[in-house]
């Protein structure tokens, strides 16, 4: 076997040739890290198994309503801290089929004495329900403005498709309340929020 | 694909500011305290490495005391809880990259080029570099100590949101702190990796390499790997807290679970970084000791490289409560448990490499036979705690660790104290003091298990990690635990001891120290001297 003598310059070529390769490799590592975040986020909607839905609106399938089988979709609405709002829903559980179109009113009441913004982060359980659950319309694609006091109502239209598998008898959906910071006044805040759309 | 540079060479460009002082190094060299600021010798940065993991194996041991001084108990006596998260937290910080990762490496810095016939580390201006970076970084981590606030509290393994939205102001420190000793950590495997790979002596190959060198090289590998996640991770920790990003905060799309998998994307080949040196280790002292060849070289080499690259497919099994898909589950699982056969090689190995040996209880040797026997009780709850469903039982309780300290501590602490009885000779000349390390070793050997194994009963009994204060029927397991930590950090005061006079004097040692020692920095004088191998040597296949 013949491997360059440290004597002769074959050596420092030799360890000039691995230091780079490994720095590339380092480099690369350090890139993949930072790609796995939006890889991360690809993949969990390409399964559904995180239980994040689409965070736009969809379109409804015109499919069968499946009348052989009743779905139990329940609501749970969370605050946070940070956020003085109040998320309710009109009703916490629905029975639909799948296949129907559903529409249920989700009311949000800022009970503080200052004007925020904030966010309704859903999340769906069990988490492969996900990829079966359609939005049309949800307050959750947007950020939502509050004056002091305000009640605001808003719709969430849904569906659940028939291809939903028959063992899930029960849908879970978690809204989670979320402070957004836009540290402005309200006239800029419309302002800003315009470049926060765009970005 | 190739890389052409203009000359200077990478470590002429990466010091030019210093070339100055390193020329003046080959003529005069610097003495006192700059001598060893200065030095550019892998066996004196071995050694600084290897003082300076000492230093933070008894500052993380202080650590580790406070924690059970008030676990000796239940209810909260010495410390406020929020104290006591700052203990276990830098506890486990100061452990992992400062006490045991910079021991192998500087066991490596000392005993690579001796055992590959090499001159010097092949950059040994980076290797001045990579050692100095981590007294500056320690000295960040543990001044946060004193900053309002205190110390990071989230545990090591910081999960985000806990060690962002929720942290101390103190944590932009601890992730400076962490990317300076991961950036050494880095520079520290780019040399081994090319020492090893260009620096051999003519003739020998690489399956001709004593297995600490391939375990390090496979080690180094694993470090390129896996560092610049841990870069990646707390750089976006630092852009959530600082900088306004969203990367693990729900409330602006992120996502906690996305933190948990770059983490122990990272966090699991890390503890095999912690474990495969010592592997090395083990396979070096076991057969001098039992004077026969290592039975099974190459199935180590194999198992060795089989254990990492495993590694990178297991991590989700450290987060199996977090709400992972069945299907996920049971991939990580089968894939942990998957493990278990390279490292039962490993030990099927060991045990065959003593299987009529003629065996003799060096020092040395008494902690490479207990590495093997608790290493693998170790192993054993590790496989337990790879059943997904019974995981959810034992996850985040003293099981747990009870497991990880069972493999860290009698694994790779032990590996390292029986690598520097082995070494020592060839480091001071003398033999290290027989008695006196023979109580070090039961003293420790007595305070491993009674601090550790008690926990394994308090955990499946569902006590919880991380919790100053207990339910009182675990009372009795952790007055135990507690005791027998005393113990076993005392005794390390021993160690010290032991050191000191083998370096004062002592037994005067031959270059081959141990009768059954082949390698070939038995080839070279005791103690060392500072140069080696500078012409290389000639290496003999030993006849099979």
């Amino acid at each position: 076997m013949t491997q360059p003598n440290r004597n002769e310059p074959g050596a420092s070529n030799g360890v000039r040739r691995t230091v780079v390769r490994t720095v590339v490799a380092l480099a690369g590592m350090f890139a993949f890290a930072f790609a796995l975040v939006p890889l991360y986020d690809v993949f969990c909607e390409v399964t559904g198994i995180n239980g994040k839905t689409k965070n736009s609106a969809q379109a409804i399938i015109h499919e069968e309503v499946d009348e052989s089988r009743m779905i139990t979709v329940q609501f749970i609405t969370r605050g946070s801290s940070g956020l003085p709002w109040e998320l309710d829903v009109e009703t916490r559980q629905v029975r639909v089929h799948p296949g129907q179109t559903n529409e249920v009113n989700f009311t949000f009441y800022n009970r503080s004495d200052n004007s925020n913004w904030g966010r309704a982060v859903p999340s769906v359980s069990p988490s492969n329900a996900s990829l079966h659950l359609r939005k049309v319309t949800c307050f959750c694609f947007e950020e939502q403005y509050l004056q002091a006091g305000e009640r605001i109502e808003a719709p969430l239209v849904f569906q659940l498709t028939r291809d939903l598998p028959p063992e899930i008898k029960t849908v879970t959906l978690v809204y989670t309340l979320y402070p957004v910071a836009h540290e402005n006044e309200p006239l800029q805040a419309q302002v800003t929020a315009g470049k926060g759309d765009e970005a | 694909m190739a890389f052409h540079f203009p000359k200077p060479t990478p470590q002429q460009n990466t010091t030019t500011a210093d070339a100055g002082l390193a020329d003046s190094h080959h003529h005069e060299r610097p003495r006192g305290l700059m001598r060893w600021v200065l030095t550019t010798n892998h066996k004196e940065i071995g050694t600084l490495y290897l003082l300076f993991s000492l230093t933070m194996f008894f500052v993380g041991g202080i650590f580790a005391l406070v924690v059970r001084a008030e676990l000796f108990q239940p209810g909260l006596q010495l410390v406020e809880p929020e104290f006591f998260n700052q203990m276990t937290t830098m506890h486990g910080l100061i452990m992992v990259f400062g006490a045991v990762m910079p021991a192998f490496v500087g066991l490596a810095n000392w005993m690579v080029p001796l055992q590959i016939g090499a001159p010097d580390m092949a950059l040994p201006r980076l290797n001045n570099f990579s050692f100095w970076l981590l007294p500056v970084a320690f000295t960040l981590l543990l001044s946060t100590l004193i900053m309002p606030g205190g110390a990071p509290n989230f545990g090591w393994t910081f999960y985000a949101p806990l060690s962002t939205t929720y942290a101390p102001p103190s944590t932009t420190f601890f992730i400076f702190s962490l990317h300076l000793a991961g950036i050494s950590s880095i520079l520290g495997a780019i040399n081994i990796i090319a020492t090893i790979l260009n620096l051999r002596a003519p003739g020998m190959r690489m399956m001709d390499m004593p297995l600490f060198v391939w375990t390090w090289l496979i080690t180094a590998f694993l470090l390129i790997a896996v560092m610049p996640v841990l870069a990646g991770v707390i750089t976006m920790m630092l852009m959530d807290i600082n900088f306004g990003t969203s990367f693990f905060s729900a409330a602006g799309g992120g996502d906690p679970v996305l933190f948990q998998h770059l983490f122990w994307f990272f966090g699991h080949p890390e503890v095999y970084i912690l474990i495969l040196p010592a592997f090395g280790i083990v396979s070096a002292i076991i057969p001098t000791f039992a004077r026969k060849r290592l039975f099974g070289y190459a199935s180590m080499v194999y198992a060795t490289a089989s254990i990492a690259i495993l590694s990178f497919l297991v991590w989700a099994h450290h987060m199996f409560a977090v709400g992972l898909p069945l299907v996920a589950e049971l991939f990580f699982m089968y894939t942990t448990m998957l493990i278990a056969v390279p490292t039962g090689v490993k030990v099927f190995n060991w045990i065959t490499t003593l299987f009529r040996g003629s065996i003799t209880f060096e020092p040395p040797m008494l902690f490479a036979l207990a590495f093997v026997v608790l290493f693998t009780i170790g192993g054993f709850s590790g496989l337990m705690l790879a059943i997904a469903p019974a995981d959810f039982q034992y996850h985040d309780t003293y099981f747990v660790v009870a497991h990880f300290h069972y493999v860290l501590v009698p694994g790779a602490v032990f590996a390292i104290m029986a690598a520097v009885y082995y070494w020592l000779p060839k480091w001071t000349g003398h033999y290290p003091h027989e008695r006196l390390a023979q109580v070090h070793f039961w003293l420790s050997v007595i305070g491993v298990n009674l601090t550790f194994f008690p926990m394994h009963f308090s955990g499946l009994a569902g006590m919880p990690r991380r919790i100053p204060d207990y339910a009182l029927q675990f009372a009795d397991f952790n007055m135990v635990s507690s005791l027998g930590a005393l113990l076993y950090g005392t005794s390390q005061l021993v160690f010290v001891l032991v050191v000191i006079k083998c370096v004062r004097g002592g037994k005067k040692a031959p270059a081959k120290a141990w009768d059954g020692a082949e390698d070939l920095e038995w080839s070279v004088p005791s103690p060392a001297p500072l140069h080696t191998f500078e012409t290389p040597p000639h290496f003999e296949r030993p006849a099979h």
